[in-house]
Parts: structure tokens; sequence; C-alpha cells
């Protein structure tokens, strides 16, 4: 019996030896299938997509005639203003110049040199409107502005620990812009938000304001402050302690108070948190079920009382316009998008604007007196996104088909001593000058020293190499958070990182397999070429006269690494410029 | 009242002596490098001197009792009162941690800081820290600037508020963040000029400070940049545009300034002995503090140190304990360092976090976040010696009842900024015109009169 235990048969054996061998082929095919499936991911994950850039014919170059007709009645309010205060504007800047401040404006990078070969193809008079069509169809787009309107939103703090999801929430926004949804259908589900911050992003913009230790309700009074900025760019913050002593929060009862221009009433202590309590109702008793409207309960002692008061759900101005009934968060939603409610489109415009230039036309961004006086052209471009269904890719086009966007950041004089003043750039006679954001300069060195646009066609591994290389150079670089349009100047650190960190110094050494530098330095047909093909990818513009001289000078001569070691100077410094980290 | 603008340029302007963009030469790169090996005890000697007349010439134009500098061992987590400086032993919420003396008679702090205990004869202890944040950035944000968040205004960290007040001539950062990690103090409304300088662990070269090029590369990428690129964009611009606007130009040759100049040497503690090395415990934070002393002695004016990790939620003890040990060692020779120097009487050493942890222990044997009676050290600079600031209870609070009930002689956060700022002579009761149109005194708060020497 034993034998026969320990010693097949012959059946046994060839059974065993079948079974051995089937066993060996599954393992050889189980080898040869992840052999393949390797070779299938890394072809797929370094392989370009289709490129976006191959058919320029299948994007328009035309914008729609009734947006160049809202953009000319901008220019006109805008040079009347201008002449009134008897300045000079500046020219048509180059189109490369225009291009550059879109694509930093909707993408957060400058052109790729690719690019621009692509553009340089086409007449010179189509490229402008072309580039913001192809950008308007470019997912980077969507992204970087969710981004942008993400801070404006929940702000940059990292929230609550897991009931907070950033990453969603800019998604959500990123997928409604780019499906064109409009933004006051946007707003409202923002207010309105109900259910899990998972299935229902929208909901992280009230989950954010929770505190860690008291999960059960979002912060109403963060989120007051937060909507009368973000959506009406009312400042109203201050009104949580006190009445307005300074008299700058004007409020107006009745739609006909708005339309004369004088204040009814300054703020009080009630407008603020009455805003509030529409947000006390919101709760989240049961993560499964996530958050859901419960009565509004709201209680505050104000200012001067002994007792505690029960605060009613109202708005600070224009309660014609709130709905009586209704749940509160909804009525809230339905009075803050009203089209008679002109504050919510000012506030949008006014964001739109400070986006593509780089600074509000009403500053700060988030305070736009009800009554007035507003900038010249922030009511046409404001009355024509409400009664345009609150079209954000249609406010983007006429903002940058207006003379404004598209004038050059600086005057040509006669005598050295004639320069821009503060003025020109206040009344928009030319283009302001304004420091890119951390991450515009990050996401920019990287693209310029890259031969190929970094956009949705690109391999996997190169957009998550641009991403972490964004991600690591912004937190060294110092992040704005929310403040981000106000005015900041560079720092020592900020200059030593970009002047000698390790981010800049690999993307323009000796590098023939990554960097553009070394292949304009081996591969340019003469000094000239190089060195215009050094600006176009770094500045986007060609070089002057002197520059051209300049520069040729130290390639004069050089061979091989010599060459390539002179070609990353100049890149070095062209990276390093004011030009190249300010918006212009 | 004077304008933002207008001071944050008078603090540029006396951030940095001389226009070394122009004067920034291979020599002088050179020279620095140079001054590393042979140069070392001159160079030492004369910063020195340099520093010891600073700071003689204040004394002799102003108060003898006002602060110069600042250093902030800072906290990040929350250390728990209850483990360091204020613990309850025996009691209900006292948990494992032991009490011994100090050389103050009838002060007990933890049994974990022994050596802490030492030198507890230099310091103010207040025990008796409120505030109303209880989440990690916006109760940071509170600590360090002295007000809670606001969504319309970045309030500027007290290091900052103290260099924009006060002038200088170094040619380093006069505000200084090491082993900074997620919240390293900001300028906020005064400018990102007033940014804390970030560096990591001193045993490591500073970031970014030397070119990957060889000098004279250097020096020609240098010359190119201002002479051919920067000269071609400010043709037809603003007047001045790098004063009025950019600092750009003015930013790299402040950065080429700190590049070549002997004083970044003060970050460097090799120079310093293996035994005074030791004696902060030989670690990162341990080394950061020293490098604070260094940097102080250069004449920078704030300098903050952080050692994190002291967010227990789980398993309080062990976590604290291990924190207090390289917290123990590194403040008892910062203390001591410094009067060794002939330093303290002129720096404020202030050890503390963004709030302390709950009496109550957790079922994870874990402290949650308590804003409401935590420890703060204080040292140096007018500043009692010996002294203790308010007490709280032994007994939990029960629920519902406000927690303020346990604190005794409770000190608000805004009012703790309001004494520091006192300490350097600022008057913090002046009003700045803030970027949102709101003129906004430097601090809310009140002084502690009781905090500091009569």
């Amino acid at each position: 019996m034993w034998c026969c235990v320990l010693k097949p048969t012959s059946n046994a054996v060839s059974e065993s030896f079948s079974s051995r061998g089937l066993s060996r082929w599954k393992k050889r095919f189980l080898l040869v299938g992840i052999v393949l499936s390797l070779l299938a991911g890394i072809s797929w994950a370094t392989s370009p997509r289709p490129k976006l850039l191959r058919a320029p014919e299948s994007i328009s170059s035309h914008f729609d005639l009734a947006i160049q007709s809202v953009a000319h009645q901008v220019d006109e309010v805008i040079n009347t203003d201008i002449l009134s205060h008897d300045m000079s504007t500046a020219k048509v800047a180059d189109w490369r110049a225009i291009t550059r401040r879109i694509s930093l404006a909707l993408i957060g990078n400058g052109l790729s040199l690719e690019e621009i070969r692509v553009l340089e193809q086409m007449p010179e008079e189509r490229r402008t409107i072309w580039w913001t069509e192809y950008l308007l169809k470019d997912r980077r787009s969507y992204d970087y502005l969710a981004e942008r309107w993400t801070r404006a939103t929940v702000g940059t703090n990292q929230g609550p620990f897991l009931i907070f999801r950033r990453r969603k929430y800019v998604d959500w926004i990123a997928d409604h812009f780019e499906k064109g949804t409009p933004y006051d259908v946007i707003v409202r589900d923002l207010l309105e938000a109900k259910g899990s911050w998972t299935d229902a992003p929208q909901v992280n913009f009230l989950t954010a304001t929770m505190d860690d230790a008291d999960n059960k309700k979002p912060d109403a009074i963060r989120l007051a402050g937060r909507t009368s900025r973000a959506f009406l760019a009312q400042r109203i913050d201050c009104l949580q302690c006190h009445q307005d002593y300074l008299g700058k929060i004007n409020f107006a009862d009745t739609l006909e108070a708005t339309i004369d221009s004088e204040p009814n009433r300054i703020g009080e202590q009630a407008d603020f948190h009455q805003l509030a309590a529409f947000f006390s109702g919101a709760r989240l008793n049961n993560p499964f079920v996530g958050l859901h409207n419960s009565k509004p309960d709201y209680r505050i002692t104000y200012l001067n009382d002994e007792e505690e008061s029960r605060v009613q759900p109202t708005v600070p101005y224009l309660r014609e316009l709130l709905p009586e009934h209704g749940d509160a968060r909804h009525r809230l939603a339905v009075w803050v998008t009203h089209p008679e409610n002109k504050a919510f489109a000012r506030a949008t415009v006014n964001r739109t604007w400070a986006v593509l230039f780089g600074r509000p036309m009403v500053v700060p961004i988030d305070s736009i007196p009800l009554s007035g006086p507003f900038p010249p052209g922030l009511e046409i471009l404001s009355e024509d996104f409400t009664r345009n269904g609150y079209n954000l890719k249609r406010l983007i086009r006429t903002i940058i088909c207006t003379k404004a966007f598209q004038r050059d950041s600086r005057i040509e004089r006669e005598t050295e001593n004639e320069a821009i003043e503060k003025e020109h750039e206040n009344h928009w006679a030319v283009f302001p000058l304004t420091q890119l954001r951390p991450e515009q300069v990050a996401a920019s060195i990287h693209q310029a020293c890259r031969m190929k646009a970094i956009d949705e066609s690109s391999s996997i591994i190169s957009k998550l190499e641009l991403f972490s290389a964004v991600n690591d150079f912004t937190k060294a670089y110092g992040d704005r958070g929310d403040d981000e349009f106000i005015q900041q100047s560079v720092t020592i650190p900020q200059r030593l990182l970009v002047m000698n960190g390790s981010y800049v110094s690999k993307r323009i050494e000796n590098n023939p397999v990554m960097n553009v530098s070394t292949h304009i330095a081996q591969l340019a047909s003469d000094d000239k070429v190089a060195v215009e093909t050094a600006y176009l990818s770094t500045l986007n513009r060609l070089p002057t006269g002197a520059e051209l001289n300049a520069f040729c000078d130290r390639l004069h001569g050089t061979k091989r690494n010599a060459r390539s070691q002179a070609m990353s100077s100049i890149f070095w410094a062209l990276i390093n410029s004011t030009e190249f980290q300010w918006n212009h | 009242m004077e304008s933002l603008d207008a001071t944050v340029k008078r603090t540029e302007e006396f951030a940095f002596g001389c226009d070394s963009w122009r004067n920034f030469n291979r020599r002088r790169f050179l020279h620095g490098g140079a001054m590393a090996t042979g140069g070392m005890l001159s160079q030492g000697l004369l910063t020195r001197i340099a520093e010891r007349l600073s700071i003689a010439s204040e004394t002799e134009t102003g108060d003898t009792m006002r602060a110069r500098s600042l250093i902030i061992l800072w906290m990040q987590g929350g250390p728990s009162q209850l483990e360091t400086f204020d613990p309850h032993p025996g009691s209900k919420i006292g948990g494992e941690t032991k009490a011994i003396e100090t050389s103050v008679a009838g002060l007990q702090i933890a049994s974990m800081l022994p050596r802490t205990a030492e030198i507890m004869h230099r310091a103010t202890l207040v025990r008796s820290m409120v505030s109303k944040e209880g989440d990690h950035e916006r109760a940071t944000y509170n600590m360090k600037t002295g007000w809670r968040p606001d969504p319309t205004l970045i309030h500027p960290a007290i290091g900052a508020v103290i260099c924009h007040q006060t002038k200088d001539n170094i040619e380093i950062p006069r505000h200084v963040s090491i082993l900074s990690g997620q919240w390293p103090s900001r300028g906020g409304y005064m400018g990102n000029v007033l940014d804390a300088f970030k560096t990591g662990d001193p045993k490591d070269p500073l970031p970014n400070l030397k070119s990957y090029t060889d000098p004279k590369v250097f020096e020609h990428r240098l010359n190119d940049l201002r002479n051919v690129v920067e000269a071609e964009f400010s043709r037809g611009r603003l007047r001045e545009l790098d004063k009025d606007r950019t600092l750009h130009e003015s930013s790299t040759m402040r950065a080429t300034t700190m590049m070549a100049s002997e004083q970044i040497k003060a970050f460097d503690i090799a120079l310093e002995s293996s035994s005074v090395i030791d004696s902060f415990g030989n670690n990162a934070f341990g080394r950061g503090c020293l490098a604070a002393i260094r940097l102080i002695e250069q004449g920078v004016r704030c300098v903050e140190v952080e050692l994190s990790g002291w967010d227990s939620h789980v398993e309080n003890y062990s976590l604290q304990s291990g924190r207090c040990a390289i917290l123990d060692a590194a403040l008892h020779s910062l203390i001591q360092q410094l009067e060794e120097r002939g330093l303290l009487d002129k720096t404020i050493v202030m050890c503390g976090g963004e709030f302390g942890r709950t009496p109550k222990i957790n079922v994870a044997d874990g402290r949650d976040h308590w804003p409401t009676g935590f420890s703060t050290l204080l040292a140096g600079g007018p500043f009692r010696a010996g002294h203790v600031h308010g007490q709280t209870t032994h007994d939990l609070i029960e629920s519902g009842k406000d927690p303020l009930t346990g604190v005794h002689e409770a000190v608000r956060i805004e009012d703790l900024h309001a004494t520091l700022l006192h300490s350097f002579g600022v008057d913090f009761s002046q009003e700045l015109q803030t970027p949102i149109g709101r003129p906004l005194k430097l601090s809310a708060g009140k002084i502690v009169e009781s905090l500091l020497r009569t």
C-alpha cells in the first residue's frame, strides 16, 4: 500500500506529466501575457494621443458678430474714459504676446514651440481667435479655470479630513465648465447641494467649512462670507461682529432703490447673520446619507444685547426677489442667481476679467459697491452675460475680443523721460503688468524647455511629469493662498530657486533626449535661428536686433558641448528675466 | 497713518545695504568660498563685533528692557500641556505623567522635561492660554499672527511685523523659518518680501544658495540677464519698473548678495564645537535651535524652529514623551547658550504650539484638541524670570459647561502678541492701511503687564 502511495502508476505518471506540461504551458502563457501587457502599458503610457493641433481648419477663427458688437461697446466706453484722462493708448500687441496671455489665463503656461509653429502657418489676423477657440476645446483650460474658481469658492485650506474631497470638487467644476453649463446653474447646485461629498462633489462647497471637532454641520458663518464674496462680490464679513461703522456697506431693499444709485441704509449686524441662517439647516448626521436639510435654527447674541436672538433667514438687499416658500438654501440660491440681482453677474465678470488680465476691474476682486460707480465696461459685460444665459465661454471670448485685452503692455515714446504711469494701467490704456502665479511660473518653465506641447494628447508620463513638477515647484516657490489677485513682488528665495534650483538646471542642461535647449543648440541651422528659436520657446517672441547680436556672439564659433552650454546659459538668462515671470 | 506700500519699501531698503548686483563679481564670489576655509576666525570675530556694536547702539538710543530678537520654538500639532508644562499627576485628567520639581520653588513640570526643569528660573510660564480655534491650520494662523483667520485678509506673522517695524543692515534674511512645515510664517498683507526664509536641517547646505555653474559662467549669465534681457524689457514701461512694481532685479541683486555673503555661515552649525552641538541633542530640531542662536548673533530678527508631531489623538503618553525628549535637550541648551553668549536679555524665546490637548483621555489613549487653557513658555528679553501665570483646574469640565471656567487668569492669543510687540518697543496700536482699504492695528490685544519685569 505504501508503494502504491509512493510510486505512481504509469497512468498517474502520464497524468502527472500532462498536468505538469499543462502547468508549464500555463506559466509560459502567463509570462508572455504579462510581458505583452507590460509592453502594451509602456507603449500606451509613452505614446502620444492623436494630436489636437492636427486639424486647424476644424476650429473657427471668427468670433460671433454679437460678441464683437459687445466688445466694441466695451472698447468705446473704455476709450472715452482714457480720452477724458488725456492719456495715450498702447498699440495692438504682437499676436504672440496676446496668445501668450490667453494661454497663461486658460491653461496656466505660455505657448510651446510646437504651438507657435502651428499658429505661424495661418494668416496673422486669424491667430488670436483661432487660439482662443482651440483652447476652449482643450480640457486643460477647464482644469485650470476650475482650480482658480475652487480657490474663490472653497479657499486653499486643506479642509476637514475625510469629508472634503478637493480633487472631486475641482473636477466637478471643470466638467461643468467644459460642458458649458450656465454659471447660474452651477452656483445654484453649489448652494443647494445635498448628499455625499463623493457622489455629489458640489457638496464639498459646504463640507469644506466643517470643523473636525464638530462635523455635524457646515459653518454657516463661513458659508455666508464665501457666498457673499465669491458670488456677489459683497464683503460683508465685518458685519458678523458689528454694524458698518465706516459706511462702506450699503444696501438697497428694492429694485427702484438700486436704480437711483442712492444707498438706502448702511449694513447692520443682522444682515450678515440673516444670510448665514440660510445655511443653518444643513446637517451631516449620517456619513452614508451625506448632507441633508433640516429646519434652520440659527441663534446669535447681537452686540450690546444681553439675550440670544433666534434669527430668521433673509437676504441683505432686494428682498422682493427672494422666493417666499421652499427650502431655505433653495430660496437663497434663486435669489443669488436672480437676473435682477446684478451683483451676481458683476462678480462673475470681475473675476473672469481678473483671470484674463491678471487683475480685476474692481479692486479688491470681491468688493463691488451695489450702487456703483462701476468701471467702464463692467455693466455692458454683466448685462450681456445675464442676457446670454450666464455663458462663461462667451464671456471669455468677449473679453479677449476687446481692445483693452489686445493692447501692448508698453507705449513707445519719443523721449526716455516719457514713461508709462500707473494710471495707464488703471484705465486699461496699456495691458497691465502682473506677476505670474507660482504654478504658472512652474508650468511655463517646464513647457519652455520641452519641444512639444504637453496637452491632452501627450503621453501619461509627460502629463504626470508636468503635474508632479508643478506641485513640487509651487510648494518651494510659495503659494499665495486665497489672495491670488493681490499684487505681490518677487522674493529672494523665489529668485534663488529659479537661479540656482534643480528645477531649472535639469531642464536647461545638456540633455539631447529631453531638453529643447540642447535640440536647438545642436540642430538649428545657424546662430540666428538658434537664438530666435530660444526666444520663441521661452518668451514667446522674437529677439530684438540688440538681443540677437548679443546672444549670437555667445554662440559664435561654439561646437557640440560648448554650444549646448552656451545655449543653456541663454535659456537661463531668458527664464530668469522679469519678462518670463510676469504677464505683460 | 503710514501707507503699507511705503513701509514695505522702507523695510526693503533697510534690509540690505549695498548694491551687490553691480558689485557682484567673481572675486567676491570666490572670496566667499575662500572664507569658508581660511578666514573663518576673523570673519566670525568681525560679525560678532558688528552685532555687539549694533546692540550697543540700540541700547544707547532706546529702552534697555527692549528685546531685539525673537526665537519661536514652534510645536506643530498641539503639545499636551498635561505632559509638558502643566501636569496634574494623580488627578482624573493627569494620565500617566509624573511631575518633577524645577529650579523655581513650588513649580513642577512634567518629568519628561528634566533638563528644562533646570532652567525654569529663567522663564515665564503661561498656563492659561486660550483661543477659539480648534483646527490645526486655523489655530496655527491664530497663534502665529495674533488674529483669527479672516477670509478677506492675510495677517502677517509676528516675525514679519517685527521686521517691518525695525531697521537692519544685514545681507541675509531677517525672518527665518527652520524645519518649516505646512504653514511657515508669512508676511501677509505686509507683502511676501517679509515671508520667512525657509530652510531645512542645518546639517545640510542651504537650498539654492550655490550656483550650479562655475563663477565665471554665472557672472556672464547675470550680465546677460541684466544688460541684454532686462534692459530690453524695461523700455517703454513704468519709469521705476523695478522699484515701483516688480522688485525683480533688486531681488536678484539681493539674492546674489546673499550667495556671496559671509553672513550665511550663521546657518552652518558645523562651525560650533561638537560638545555644543551634542548638548542640543544632535537632532534636526536641536541643530535648528543652535542655528537660531547663530542667526540672532548675526542680527536676524526672528527665527522660527519647528518641532512637529505633537498631534497625539492616539497613544498620547508615548508620543508626547518622544517629542519631549527632543525638546528638553534643545530648550535647555538654547537658554543656556543664549545666556552664556550674553544674548538672553535681548532675545525672547517663545515655546508653544497652536493649542493644547483635552483633559479627557479618549478611547485610543489619546488626547484631542484643546484651545482652552494650554501652556506657552517665554524666556528672555523683558519677560519675568521664574514666574508662573495662570492655572488650570484638576477636574474634567462637565459636558455643556464653558471650558473657560477651568482656566484662571486667561491670556488670549492677541494679548500675548500685544505683549510681545510691546517688548520690542513696537507701538502695536498704530494702524496701517491694509490692501482691502481697512485701517488695522498691528495687534488688537492688550499688554499682560504681569508677565513683564517692572
